[in-house]
């Protein structure tokens, strides 16, 4: 339905490269990324407020990449919302009516039901100084849905909302989408990404550097970047190879991890889970087959417990209990061993 | 909350006093040798209402004339870049840094019946020299910066964001303007008018040299202080004054209440 064909574009000090993705009709698409990285740009792009230096965007087949702003059928929701202060909140979803053939009653009738689908009836009347983040946020919605755009663009919708607000927001962006509503959702939060999207991409430098569903992202993650963007703190570039039946990743470190594969010598990722190392502060003999001696670097609390950072020629985050802690003395500087099983290696083949 | 002030502070306020004194002395000084009788008897003169009058509609007719144009340069300033945009915002204070009636006599060669305005001019009926169209383009001329300027300043202030956000919702470029640029910079725009339309009556220098006749009221206070002193300068002086401060209260007033409705 949205295709963006290697879209550049150069500022000043940033550059969109080659960006190119599709959406589907009925998709949820997330466009996924740190801040900087160029979502905004490729929201105003296929809005129109920016020409791209090349590339070209199609919209059902046709190249809308150079029409009009207004001609688009787009629409695009800020990441302040952007509501008219000096507007009441009807005459802001009345905004994009102005023009039309429809008489005042029925933009009138038309106002109060979008304002009624998003629970800010009572708001019609109120300026928007007066309204909360997650009402603003219902507004501009509102003032983007009425004209009924073949894909509506979110830039961060959530990041200014507290986590009750969120879950709000959220709910209500997944009943417009159940609606058939396409969606460009553009955020830096992959937990968010994972509960909205149906598909992701991965936008780095302007650059997707992955796109595919969220699955695909998350369980193969195909750069550091991405791995550690989404929370997985133990990836590493490595060689694979295979010894008398045993295959060994080689990291850069040149530090031999045991996994369990079928593929022949090859280059990729190792992908292991903070939970899935166990650490001892005696060297014991465990079932696992990866058992590395080094030292406590960094110890940081987390919502899931303590994240302990151990150098052992590569640093491995381990995820224990605060209780694990204590019982084991950990303290930064500490000898230590970290114990996985090749099992719990995960190897992605580029 | 600390109400002591410290010896810095203080000594502002004791530089600050006299400033504020050099300001009212010689205006209070004015308005205590000035009788109300005289006042009243001043304002029951005709040639002085006239004066008044005229003083104040051909600044209005200045300011409301080249507004038109000035806002929308304003905007142009606020939001793009061009080439020589420098010296553009340049040429725009130009008129607040020459001598006034150097300016008038610029104005006095641009307007003349021998320029090509003037041949224009004359040639629908409309004389600028010694006429109060030529008043109001001398007052226009000296005070115009003021309004550009805050008007720019408004302008600046408006986020772009809300005008891409007005343009994705489908209003064409000049909707954005008068839907959302105007309306949420207009505090600024208005007290650029009210200061152009000040700064136009009080207009001397540039305005004597294009239009004696008819006289202005500054310019009739400095023909009266020339053939009479200046005790009979003074009443007309008191009296154009206070209208001067009743309009100009009026209007802050006026924009003020736009102001609160804006906001409720």
């Amino acid at each position: 339905m949205l295709e963006l064909r290697n879209i550049t574009k150069r500022f000043d000090d940033f550059c969109l490269k080659e960006v190119s993705f599709s959406i589907d009709q009925g998709d949820y698409f997330i466009l996924l990324g740190e801040s900087g990285a160029g979502k905004s740009m490729v929201l105003e792009t296929i809005a129109g407020l920016v020409a791209p230096d090349s590339g070209n965007i199609l919209l059902n087949d046709k190249d809308i990449t150079s029409e009009k702003i207004q001609n688009r059928k787009i629409g695009l929701v800020f990441q302040d919302h952007a509501v008219f202060p000096h507007l009441t909140t009807g005459e802001n979803i009345a905004y994009s009516l102005h023009g039309t053939e429809m008489k005042k009653e029925e933009k009138h009738e038309k106002v109060k039901a979008v304002a009624h689908e998003l629970g800010i009836v009572h708001l019609l009347k109120r300026k928007p100084g007066t309204l909360s983040g997650g009402e603003l946020q219902r507004v501009a919605l509102g003032r983007t849905l009425i004209q009924q755009p073949e894909v509506l663009l979110l830039d961060e919708p959530l990041s200014s909302l507290d986590t009750r607000l969120k879950g709000d927001l959220r709910r209500l962006l997944r009943a417009i989408h159940r609606k058939g509503q396409t969606i460009l959702h553009v955020t830096h939060d992959y937990e968010e990404a994972l509960s909205l999207g149906t598909r992701i991409a991965v936008i780095y430098q302007g650059r997707i550097i992955q796109s595919g569903s969220p699955a695909e992202v998350f369980h193969h993650p195909k750069s550091e970047f991405v791995a550690h963007f989404i929370g997985v703190k133990n990836f590493f570039a490595v060689n694979v190879v295979t010894e008398n039946q045993a295959s060994f990743a080689y990291t850069a470190d040149k530090i031999p991890v045991r996994i369990v594969t079928d593929l022949p010598d090859s280059e990729g990722f190792i992908l292991i889970r903070a939970e899935d190392i166990l650490l001892s502060v005696l060297p014991v003999e465990t079932s696992a087959t990866n058992n590395f001696k080094g030292k406590v670097v960094e110890i940081v609390p987390n919502a899931g417990g303590i994240d302990v950072t151990v150098d052992m020629g590569m640093e491995l985050h381990a995820q224990i209990t605060r209780e694990s802690l204590e019982k084991l003395g950990l303290i930064t500087g500490k000898v230590c061993w970290a114990h996985f099983k090749a099992s719990a290696v995960k190897f992605i083949n580029i | 909350m600390n109400n002591r002030y410290s010896v810095a502070q203080l000594s502002f306020f004791f530089l600050g006093s006299l400033v504020l004194l050099f300001i009212v002395a010689p205006l209070a000084g004015m308005f205590l040798n000035t009788t109300p009788a005289q006042v009243f008897e001043t304002a029951g003169e005709a040639e002085v209402r006239d004066s008044i009058w005229l003083t104040i509609y051909t600044s209005l007719a200045g300011t409301l004339v080249f507004s038109v144009a000035a806002i929308p340069l304003a905007y142009l300033l606020a939001r793009k870049q061009f080439p020589m945009k420098k010296l553009v915002t340049g040429i725009i204070d130009l008129p607040v840094v020459i001598p006034h009636s150097a300016a008038g006599i610029a104005l006095l060669g641009f307007v003349s019946r021998e320029s090509v305005l003037g041949k224009m001019g004359s040639a629908v009926g409309l004389d600028f020299v010694g006429h109060p169209a030529g008043i109001s383009i001398a007052m226009a001329f000296v005070s115009i910066p003021y309004l550009i300027n805050a008007a720019r300043d408004g302008f600046s202030g408006v986020p772009v964001r809300l005008e891409k956000a007005a343009l994705t919702l489908g209003a064409s470029p000049y909707r954005v303007f008068f839907t959302i640029s105007l309306p949420l910079a207009w505090r600024n725009i208005l007290s650029g008018l009210i200061l152009m339309f000040a700064r136009g009556m009080s207009e001397f220098g540039a305005v004597i040299v294009v239009a004696y006749h008819p006289m202005i009221t500054p310019v009739l206070i400095y023909e009266r202080f020339g053939a009479f002193g200046l005790k009979y300068a003074r009443p007309v002086s008191v009296l154009f004054i206070l209208i001067s401060l009743v309009l100009f209260i009026g209007l802050r007033w006026l924009a003020k209440e736009k102001e609160s409705e804006m906001v409720k």
